[in-house]
């Protein structure tokens, strides 16, 4: 339960990070609150020689008001996100899931950048940053790219981060009154990976529904969108949810694992996106 | 090797460390603090909870030179002037200690919970606390001793 012996830098900025990561290539890691990454050295799963520590660039730890979206810094830890009333008030499934994750000790340290670069898709907030159809900055040796939430997350534990990159924000939509929202994991223990996750993004339009955009966790290699669902919903009378969720698992590719069957598992994204949908139009 | 100073219950530390030493090993190996437990090593269990910077964090998931220039607390850091932190006092009269291995842990993330929401109900301390396990006998008098501090510091 050891790891690997490594060796160890601080970046001191963002510039330094991407020029450390061009000095040792592929044998360096970034290291951000380390809850993804430590665990994983802890059991050998990762070697790294060496890690790159984020952990003083406390100058990428903020939300700020975009206008029509929320900038939050890649080292925003999931506490602060828990916590944030800018938040709370603009895009709450943003923090009612921090708030999900792990436990507070946990969120004290692990940061929104890291769980999106770890790009893991059991993890919680890439489906939630690709339900909000949110972006990610990310910064390299050519300047800053922001990468659609749909491009970013490209294979299990693959992402669109070039070897030299960092991702330094998260930008997500100030959801507007008519929108409703909900985050809905299904896991045996409160700490356990979702066996499946839902979120939801529902507008609501004169009574019915106006569109709705729903990401699943745990259902294939990266967070996919349900989108017979969402296509199914467009523009639908409340009352279509129960029918439309029929068909959240279709086009899905779930594994079977100690967790869930991959039958349990479509069971599950079809139950928990009718529940989802139903809160999101609720709230 | 790799040069930290860290201030460990408000002593000033400077050692030299492997990068791979992990701040639970450095402070019961490096500075004899065996008050902070080593449990199930994969981040789950909270018997290695300590504050950095009087938060609570899991010292088995962090390396100690990821503590270089931050304040860590442990257990042994509660007490001030001889007098115990209130939360030690309310696990000591509710019977919150039982066997005692989770109990730094337990009481080092209550402290921590307590300066983020001060009056906490039940259902809210028990999901705070959903970190830290108990294989001995139960939450029951834990909460209890929770919601006493919480009384108390409110």
């Amino acid at each position: 339960m050891i790891p690997v012996a490594f060796d160890y830098e601080v970046a001191e900025s963002v510039d330094h990070a991407i020029e450390l990561l061009g000095q040792y290539g592929d044998e360096s890691k970034l290291l951000a609150g380390g809850h993804s990454l430590i665990p994983i050295m802890r059991l050998r799963l990762a070697a790294p020689a060496v890690l790159i520590d984020l952990g003083k660039l406390e100058n990428l730890r903020y939300v700020r008001d975009g206008g029509d979206h929320l900038k939050i810094g890649a080292m925003t830890r999931h506490r602060d996100l828990a916590f944030n009333e800018m938040v709370a008030q603009h895009c709450g499934i943003v923090g009612y899931t921090a708030g999900l994750l792990g436990d507070p000790s946990v969120q004290h340290r692990g940061t929104i950048g890291g769980t999106l670069s770890h790009g893991d898709a059991s993890g919680d907030m890439p489906s939630v940053i690709t339900a909000l159809e949110g972006s990610i900055v990310v910064q390299g040796p050519n300047g800053e790219r922001v990468v659609k939430a749909a491009d970013f997350f490209q294979d299990y534990l693959v992402t669109d981060l070039g070897e030299q990159e960092v991702v330094t924000e998260v930008r997500v939509p100030k959801l507007n009154g008519n929108t409703g929202w909900s985050y809905k994991k299904f896991s045996r223990r409160s700490q356990d990976w979702a066996m499946v996750g839902v979120a939801a993004v529902v507008e609501r339009s004169n009574g019915s529904i106006g569109s709705a955009r729903i990401a699943l966790t745990a259902m294939g290699a990266t967070p996919l969108r349900a989108t017979s669902v969402e296509q199914a919903l467009s523009g639908a009378p409340r009352d279509a949810v129960a029918e439309a969720a029929q068909s959240a698992d279709e086009g899905t590719s779930p594994a079977s694992d100690s967790a869930a069957s991959a039958e349990f598992r479509r069971h599950l994204a079809r139950v928990w996106t009718k529940r989802a949908v139903e809160e999101a139009l609720s709230r | 090797m790799r040069r930290i100073k860290l201030s460990v219950n408000g002593v000033t530390y400077e050692h030299e460390v492997e990068p791979r030493l992990l701040l639970v090993h450095y402070l019961r190996e490096g500075l004899n603090l065996t008050g902070t437990m080593v449990g199930c090593n994969t981040s789950n269990c909270g018997a290695c909870t300590v504050l950095l910077n009087g938060q609570s964090v899991k010292s088995c998931t962090l390396f100690a030179v990821q503590a270089d220039g931050h304040e860590i607390t442990t257990v042994q850091g509660l007490q001030s002037n001889g007098e115990w932190h209130p939360m030690q006092t309310a696990f000591h009269e509710n019977h919150g200690l039982q066997c005692g291995y989770c109990t730094p842990g337990m009481i080092l993330a209550s402290v921590s919970y307590l300066k983020e929401n001060p009056n906490p109900n039940e259902e809210e301390i028990r999901e705070a606390l959903e970190g830290n396990y108990c294989r001995c006998t139960g939450y029951e008098n834990i909460v209890k001793a929770v919601q006493q501090a919480a009384g108390q510091t409110s």
